[in-house]
């Protein structure tokens, strides 16, 4: 009996699939398949789930302008259920299976790090709309989201420049972006003179809730005679009980000001925002950003999604410039041939919603406008400081010895994601 | 691009020096005339001549500039082109009702392109409390007068010390003569003369306030000061340092038990599912979430800011998660008892299940609830150490649960047929205890109770999808550790772990700590398997 059903299942199954590859063998002639490579499910799921819906919306916006090379476009969704290990094996089905000509995917970094292998061996092309820790540069990946340089660094400069901070508190959730960026800070408020007892550095586990003691620490490190600001790099979930916290110990913005690199419209619609007017985030876009293209944006989003209450974020305009990006370069090409799109992108300027230019660089990274907020009543932000132009992103550091004497570039001479200046050789490995 | 930009970058740059010329020109007129602040010029204002206009107005002690200032800071100031001048407007929903300044007359409802509003950043905004803070000492609300002195605090000024010393002198209350006197104290170490510096010293003696260990360390920073002042004020520092020190025990303490309490909230309901009826429930978090929507749901329809909501939420969560419960049990579980891995499997399905039911309902992001008024804020013992209301409140209730348990577990012949059923089942069936019916309300029990926890576990954390499964494994830690099947070890392990939990986080990190309380754990229940309590007897030989 049981061996029986399983037989079923099993001729069933090779039914369907035999099925669902004849089909996509019949579309693949005539349409352009776009993967969406998002957690639809899991903890990531309430951050990525809006960027698969800008896909989504990107794609039907193509189509409707007669989209892409005379051939439509069709989006191929799959969900990783925020498993890193899944997401190499969805990558291998986007690529081998279904034959997509482009993905855009990803969220966390170490979902990232998991796609890598698998899209270097199919020869793949991801856009990469999240803000990240950089050290790396893929001959494969396209990063649309910012670099430290084009977050991190600007967003201590304003903090020193601007509010006369000397004392720094980095405080973030335990895994890669955090640590590196922090890593990365530690050493830039060194080379800037200030002290290692003016620099408190703290790690939360994932989805941390306590955060009493931590608050009182911050407090009690801020009462040293000089002004304190808190660098926050605590992802997602963790950071409503945080601000929480905040405003119940009467840490007010004035007194201790945080600026975060992960806290945005989105994350802010899930909060209170009374108790954290003033305190900071920095992105190269905020749905306030006065220009006539993100209106039309933030207007078609509404449309799409139906619900006139949904925001706009930053990783929604990377993925936004990401897909005009590619869809010029397609055009530019004229097929949508990996090894030929990859260098039709270097240099292609698409408008950003904040009224400026991205460009694509040879390092795979785009250059982006640095945009300082604070958190309005609303859940809003006041741009409160802009970068006078946009800032070219870098992969590799400055500030860390080791990263500085490494660039990427992936244009002859050079060709390399990873390319040390001293030895002038690349390290081996592709990223 | 950029070559095309620069001339509008060029015409910018002299509207704006054209506007901050102008503004200056009205500035002069506000401080002669009286009049109104010219609403376009300071909507148009960067940052900078903003502050330049702050200084005037500050200056200016009329009604009219007060309000500006205070409508200013609430971030209410807007500029109305329409009839060019200032007036209050305050949002509602995508539409700002605006209001004349002064008498609040309504003027009609506009959308947000027709005005502009006048924005303020960090520091203007600390700059605006100052000086409505030195207006407000004269208030005759003595709340008033302590925020203000609160608010002075931050940045102490020498050029408001006459006002201070006049305030001082007609002050009728006690504690804000006391606040007041600190306030001057601080001020006072802003001067040059060392009889004054002595004289700030000797006033905030005892201070235990951030401000007050704040202003001494700067002070000390200054290289100027005569070696006798330098000598009292760094044994000062020294006492307040050592002070803090002693308070900062004690905060450490109650956040312990604080953490303790959410850990008994979230383990007390597991502690007789698990703990006496022996079922592995591993949806127990999943019953905590929904009790956690429950209240997102009750707020939808009750004032979210009334203490109503969450009194209301509470009895409501009890009986969602408890149908819940008594549902799995009848449906999954009673099918499942004696086979634990089976029963472990089930209800991990179950509580996927439900995670992608509340997904699908309310969406993957977290909705927000929000914290009643009465429990925003915190409670100040001293300057040092200070309770949080809400944190206060699930201590409260975490006990009230505790109590109801024990009592309907130890006095109600429910909870006598409860523990009847747990100790022998087959004889409590033969003396006529309807065994099926007492599981399936205590499972309802057990889970109409992690309801409860969830409601107030909305108060501190993300009501989301996942926020069951954060608290399932510290439930079951809490359960084995305190040993299973005895309430009063649960409470025990709940506190224990809790505060050693919250006493190593300062040392370790609270990574490490973390880590380190599930490494004892482990070792501990290398040592005594049966946990903390073990039950003795008959009842601890299955």
């Amino acid at each position: 009996m049981q061996t029986r059903s399983w037989k079923r299942t099993f001729k069933n199954t090779i039914f369907a699939s035999a099925v669902g590859l004849s089909v996509s063998l019949a579309h693949a002639a005539d349409t352009i398949k776009v993967g969406v490579l998002h957690s639809l499910s899991g903890t990531m799921a309430i951050s990525e789930t809006t960027l698969k819906d800008t896909v989504l919306m990107m794609v039907e916006q193509q189509n409707a302008k007669g989209g892409l090379l005379g051939k439509k476009l069709e989006a191929v969704v799959v969900d990783p259920a925020s498993n890193w290990p899944l997401f190499a094996e969805k990558t291998r089905e986007l690529l081998e299976k279904e034959k997509v000509d482009v993905i855009f995917g990803c969220w966390t970094s170490v979902s990232r790090k998991s796609v890598l292998p698998v899209i270097e061996e199919l020869n793949g092309l991801m856009f990469y709309p999240v803000q990240y820790e950089g050290e790396e540069s893929s001959k494969n990946v396209f990063y649309t989201g910012a670099a430290p340089n084009q977050q991190a660094i600007p967003a201590v400069n304003y903090l020193i420049d601007e509010l006369g901070v000397e004392r720094f508190v980095l405080a973030g959730t335990d895994y890669v972006y955090p640590r590196t960026t922090n890593k990365i800070l530690e050493n830039y408020l060194k080379n800037l003179g200030i002290g290692e007892s003016d620099i408190m550095i703290n790690y939360t586990p994932f989805g941390h809730s306590d955060w009493q003691t931590i608050v009182s620490d911050i407090k009690a490190f801020g009462s040293a005679g000089k002004k304190t600001a808190v660098v926050s790099t605590i992802n997602g979930d963790a950071n409503v009980p945080f601000y929480k916290e905040l405003g119940n110990q009467g840490m007010s913005a004035e007194d201790i000001p945080v600026i975060a690199f992960s806290v945005g419209e989105e994350e802010l619609s899930g909060f209170d925002t009374g108790p954290l007017v003033g305190h900071l985030a920095a992105w190269n876009y905020f749905m306030s950003a006065e220009a006539e293209v993100n209106d039309e944006f933030i207007e078609a989003w509404h449309s799409f999604t139906g619900d006139t209450a949904r925001v706009t974020n930053d990783p929604m305009e990377a993925t936004y410039i990401g897909f005009e990006m590619w869809a010029k370069a397609v055009e530019k090409a004229g097929t949508t041939e990996v090894d030929k799109v990859r260098p039709a992108l270097y240099g292609t300027a698409v408008p950003n919603l904040t009224g400026g230019t991205a460009v694509m660089h040879t390092n795979h990274h785009l250059q982006k406008p640095v945009l300082i907020g604070e958190i309005l009543e609303d859940g809003q932000f006041e741009i409160v400081s802009a970068t006078p132009g946009e800032v070219i992103g870098d992969a590799w550091t400055d500030y860390l010895p080791d990263s500085a004497k490494i660039i990427a570039d992936w244009t002859a001479p050079v060709n390399c994601g990873n390319y040390n200046i001293e030895t002038q050789q690349c390290s081996g490995q592709n990223f | 691009m950029s070559r095309a930009s620069s001339p509008a970058l060029r015409t910018h740059i002299m509207v704006r020096v054209g506007s901050f010329i102008f503004s200056l020109f009205f500035l002069f007129q506000v401080a002669s005339a009286q009049t109104f602040v010219q609403g376009k010029a300071l909507a148009d204002a960067s940052l900078k001549e903003k502050a330049v206009w702050m200084e005037k107005l500050a200056s200016d002690d009329s009604e009219e500039a007060t309000r500006i200032l205070q409508y200013w800071l609430d971030g209410i100031l807007v500029y109305w082109p329409q009839e060019n001048r200032l007036v209050r407007g305050i949002k509602e929903g995508r539409r700002y009702q605006l209001q004349d300044l002064m008498t609040e007359e309504a003027l009609g409802a506009v959308s947000s392109r027709e005005i502009d509003r006048v924005k303020t950043n960090n520091s203007l905004r600390s700059a605006l409390k100052q000086v409505l803070g030195s207006r407000q000492l004269g208030s005759s609300d003595r709340n008033v007068r302590l925020s203000a002195i609160a608010e002075l605090k931050r940045r102490p000024d020498y050029k408001v010390l006459p006002l201070l010393k006049k305030r001082e002198a007609s002050e009728q209350d006690d504690q804000v003569a006391r606040q007041l006197s600190e306030l001057i104290g601080l001020v006072l170490l802003e001067s040059a003369e060392a009889n004054e510096q002595m004289e700030g010293l000797r006033r905030i003696s005892g201070g235990l306030s951030p401000e007050v260990k704040d202003s001494l360390s700067r002070f000390l920073l200054n290289p100027n000061l005569d070696p006798g002042v330098v000598e009292v004020a760094q044994r000062e520092l020294d006492a307040i340092t050592r002070s803090l020190m002693y308070w900062g025990i004690g905060q450490d303490l109650f956040f312990g038990l604080s953490l303790g309490s959410v850990l008994l909230l979230a383990a007390i309901g597991l502690a007789i599912t698990f703990g006496v009826m022996g079922v592995i429930n591993m949806a127990h978090g999943e019953f905590i979430m929904l009790g956690a929507y429950t209240t997102f749901v009750i707020q939808q329809w009750i004032p979210a800011t009334s203490m109503w909501s969450l009194l209301i939420s509470i009895p409501t969560a009890f009986v969602v998660s408890g149908t819940a419960g008594i549902i799995l049990e009848r449906l999954v579980i009673r099918h499942l008892y004696g086979r634990p891995l089976e029963t472990l499997l089930a209800t991990f399905g179950v509580s996927l299940i439900l995670q992608q039911l509340v997904r699908t309902v309310f969406g993957p992001l977290n909705q927000s609830v929000v914290t009643p008024d009465l429990l925003s804020g915190a409670l100040d013992i001293n300057a040092a150490f200070s309770v949080t209301y809400n944190r206060l409140f699930v201590i409260a209730f975490a006990l009230c649960v505790l109590v109801t348990l024990w009592g309907v577990m130890q006095r109600t012949p429910f909870g006598v047929r409860v523990r009847a059923v747990t100790m022998n089942r087959g004889m409590a069936s033969s003396m006529g205890v309807q065994t099926q019916r007492v599981d399936a309300l205590a499972f309802g029990l057990g889970s109409g109770i992690a309801g409860m926890g969830g409601v107030a576990l909305s108060q501190l954390t993300n009501v989301g999808p996942n926020l069951g499964q954060s608290y399932i494994v510290d439930s079951f830690m809490v359960v084995v550790f305190g040993g299973v099947g005895n309430l009063f070890g649960t409470v025990f392990a709940a506190l224990s772990l809790g505060v050693a939990n919250k006493m190593l986080e300062p040392l370790s990190g609270a990574v490490l700590a973390k880590i380190l309380i599930l490494v004892f754990i482990i070792l501990f229940i290398q040592k005594r398997p049966r946990g903390l309590f073990a039950l003795k007897g008959r009842a601890a030989e299955d």
